[in-house]
């Protein structure tokens, strides 16, 4: 045996785990060392708050200051997925924060706290999840709400579409705030913050499988201060709900069944962006059914309708806000719409994917 | 949007509709071929409008509706095969065949591609050598030259995993078979916009010299509508049967010469059986033998492939105009968009679903 050489046992300890800093791995699931790098080099920076700092397994916050134990606490979750992350006007990371903020401010709730829940694919570039997490970071911001706890995992390549998010709010309902899908009322006016089908045709564009381009912009944005000036003004406004999937008509028939009332529309009164019909033209879609991310649609009684809309005209994101239609008495649990020619008709819910027309 | 909302005026239309209601003395039965047209129908609300002198009835224009059960089992078959990617138009994924839809083959882990242009399937082809791609190619007149153009490109690539499974119609021999049919109403009809731009209409004339009926060149806008419908009630009204084009701004006499000689060079025509209305002599387009190492029924060995529709939906008498969907019994209860019996109940331009979405409003007004 050649012992010439001296073996340095210095040498044969297991190697260290390479650091992985460009892309996700299973590591950084594990809970171990790598997730806790993870959380504290790009979360950290951009979704610290008081609570997350506390580094405990759940967050404790305050109730705000004007609450009492006479208001309700309103609730809400959403998981978030969408293909491509990043889209014009958005991306998953404010999707996901603006998505439940809307949720729970649609209760008539001011959006306290949130709580994230990423589900990582393994492969996913590091510097991705860095811009999502500061685009949450922006629309948190914006919407002045705090996330309060969070979680990470990942799973092995092929098993998820890049990343995952789940978001979970929380608010708080003052006592005397009324609102929900059951309380339309006959006579009641029917109001739209904006413009339809903006969310759906940028997401659908943004995939580049339209064979043609858009300068369409998602229209995804936090809509709680415009909620709440929309209920300053207007104290006794009945429905609030945004028209996500499904969109407008939909969520109106939902509104229709729960308040157990017809719903008639104007085709006329509508807004629909120029490029947004014209791309629904060439699909064959409705823009009445395409996804929006940062509409509302008010039912108030008709003497508070003027200052439900002067409210949302006062707000970056209601700027064009207008009366789409009024609510009936019947037929019950239905939509109609009078057509730009003057016709009427149903307006049904979506039976299944949309999908675009032959010829 | 321009050029668009001009043809949505609804003074003009208003105009046109009172023009309709001075000059028609009686009743006429107008069928209106393409379910684009139907579809234009039932959304704007305009055979609400009409007076009721004029009884619309929904032809067989919609090419996922007369698709035959047959092809849509091979299209299963095919599409069930490991290594294939099975492309087709979207609505086509929800028309049930005997025992499945292509949404169940793609949930069981089966490829199905939607795609918007049937060049999009080439590309597929391209990216996947691995695998081999199938371009369901169904439709009338109008898909017909942009179906044929795979054809054309994927010989031109030597793609040798790219084939099609060809489900071609014409709008003619369809239009005999409801005229030559002893139980016919059809006085008049509003023929397909888009799929004489394409062909032209210099196939008209001998047909409505043969049944004495006139044919309108219609497009599908509200405005054109009416347009049609005010010529083809107006020739009722005087007796005559002419071929008359109110689509004068896509559709010229002799059609798309450049496309006609694409669909020549790859089809040939052939029988084809439709869906709920049965087998209809030389009614659609079959590949060239030049062109048939890209038929996918060959190369999947599904020729043999037999199929017998089910008796208790009426789509057939639908779609020759014999009857109109809430005379079936089915209609919006066993039958529905989310549990379709047959195939006009799928596809947004089908009558059935057309009603289903749009045309309920006067039973709505009965309920209450």
């Amino acid at each position: 045996m050649n012992t010439d050489k001296t073996i340095s046992i210095e040498g044969a300890v297991c190697p260290l785990p390479l650091p992985h800093k460009d892309q996700i791995v299973m590591g950084h699931g594990s809970g171990g060392k790598m997730t806790q790098e993870l959380i504290q080099r790009i979360f950290m920076p951009h979704l610290s708050s008081s609570s997350l700092q506390q580094g405990n397994d759940f967050g404790e916050v305050l109730l705000p200051a004007q609450s009492n134990l006479k208001g309700r606490l309103a609730l809400s979750t959403d998981s978030h997925i969408v293909s491509p992350l990043f889209f014009p006007g958005g991306d998953i990371g404010r999707l996901a924060v603006c998505g439940t903020v809307n949720d729970v401010a649609m209760s008539g709730a001011i959006p306290l706290y949130l709580t994230a829940g990423f589900i990582l694919e393994e492969g996913l570039p590091v510097e991705t999840l860095e811009r999502v997490a500061q685009s949450m970071e922006d629309s948190l911001h914006e919407a002045g709400v705090q996330l309060i706890a969070g979680d990470t995992k990942v799973v092995e390549k092929g098993k998820a579409d890049g990343l995952f998010i789940n978001t979970a709010g929380i608010g708080w309902v003052d006592e005397n705030t009324q609102i929900g899908g059951a309380l339309a009322r006959p006579g009641d006016v029917v109001l739209i913050s904006g413009t339809l089908g903006d969310h759906g045709i940028a997401v659908l564009a943004a995939r580049g499988e339209l064979g043609f381009e858009t300068a369409v912009q998602s229209d995804v944005a936090p809509l709680n201060h415009l909620i709440a000036s929309v209920l300053k003004a207007a104290p006794h406004t009945h429905v609030l709900r945004d028209p996500t999937r499904g969109g407008l008509a939909t969520t109106l028939n939902e509104i229709a069944t729960q308040s157990q009332v017809a719903i008639l529309l104007e085709e006329k009164s509508i807004p629909v962006l120029p490029a947004v019909r014209a791309a629904c033209e060439m699909l064959g879609f409705d823009p009445l059914y395409v996804a929006n991310e940062g509409k509302v649609i008010v039912i108030v009684p008709p003497e508070e309708a003027e200052a439900a809309l002067d409210a949302m005209h006062g707000n970056c994101y209601g700027k064009i806000a207008c009366r789409i239609g009024t609510v009936q008495a019947s037929p019950a649990r239905r939509v109609l719409i009078r057509t730009l020619i003057g016709g009427m008709r149903v307006l049904d819910v979506l039976a299944g994917e949309m999908l675009p027309r032959i010829c | 949007m321009r050029f668009v909302d001009e043809f949505r005026d609804a003074s003009l239309v208003k105009g046109v509709l009172d023009e309709i209601r001075r000059t028609v003395t009686r009743k006429w039965v107008l069928m209106e071929i393409c379910g684009g047209q139907t579809h234009s129908i039932l959304h704007y609300g305009l055979d609400e409008l009409l007076p009721p002198e004029v009884e619309l009835v929904h032809g067989p224009g919609c090419p996922v509706c007369v698709t035959s059960l047959e092809l849509i089992d091979k299209a299963l078959v095919i599409a069930s095969q490991p290594d294939v990617i099975l492309t087709s138009y979207g609505d086509m994924l929800r028309v049930p065949g005997s025992h499945e839809d292509l949404f169940s083959v793609r949930a069981a882990g089966g490829q199905v591609r939607v795609v918007y242009s049937p060049l999009d399937a080439i590309r597929i082809a391209k990216e996947n050598p691995d695998k081999q791609v199938v371009f369901f190619a169904i439709g009338f007149e109008t898909t017909a030259p942009n179906n044929a153009m795979t054809v054309l490109q994927a010989k031109a690539l030597g793609l040798k995993n790219y084939s099609v499974l060809v489900s071609q119609v014409c709008v003619p021999p369809a239009m005999h078979a409801i005229l030559g049919s002893p139980q016919n109403r059809v006085q008049g009809f509003l023929a397909a916009g888009h799929v004489c731009a394409v062909m032209g209409y210099w196939e008209y004339p001998p047909i409505a010299d043969k049944y004495g009926v006139p044919i309108v060149v219609t497009g599908f806008e509200p405005l054109d509508l009416v347009q049609g419908i005010r010529m083809a009630v107006h020739q009722l009204e005087k007796g005559t049967h002419e071929v008359e084009n109110a689509y004068g701004r896509v559709v010229t006499y002799e059609g798309n010469r450049a496309s006609q000689a694409i669909i020549n060079k790859v089809y040939q025509p052939c029988d084809r059986q439709w869906r709920g209305i049965g087998m209809i002599p030389m009614s659609g387009w079959g590949l060239r033998e030049e062109f048939s190492d890209f038929d996918a029924e060959r190369r999947f060995q599904v020729g043999h492939i037999q199929t017998q529709e089910s008796t208790t939906c009426i789509a057939g008498q639908i779609l020759q105009g014999l009857m109109k969907p809430p005379d079936c019994p089915a209609f919006g209860t066993l039958c529905t968009p989310e549990t379709p019996l047959g195939a006009t109940m799928v596809s947004s331009e089908g009558a059935c679903a057309a009603y289903y979405r749009y045309g309920r409003i006067k039973n709505l007004m009965a309920e209450k």
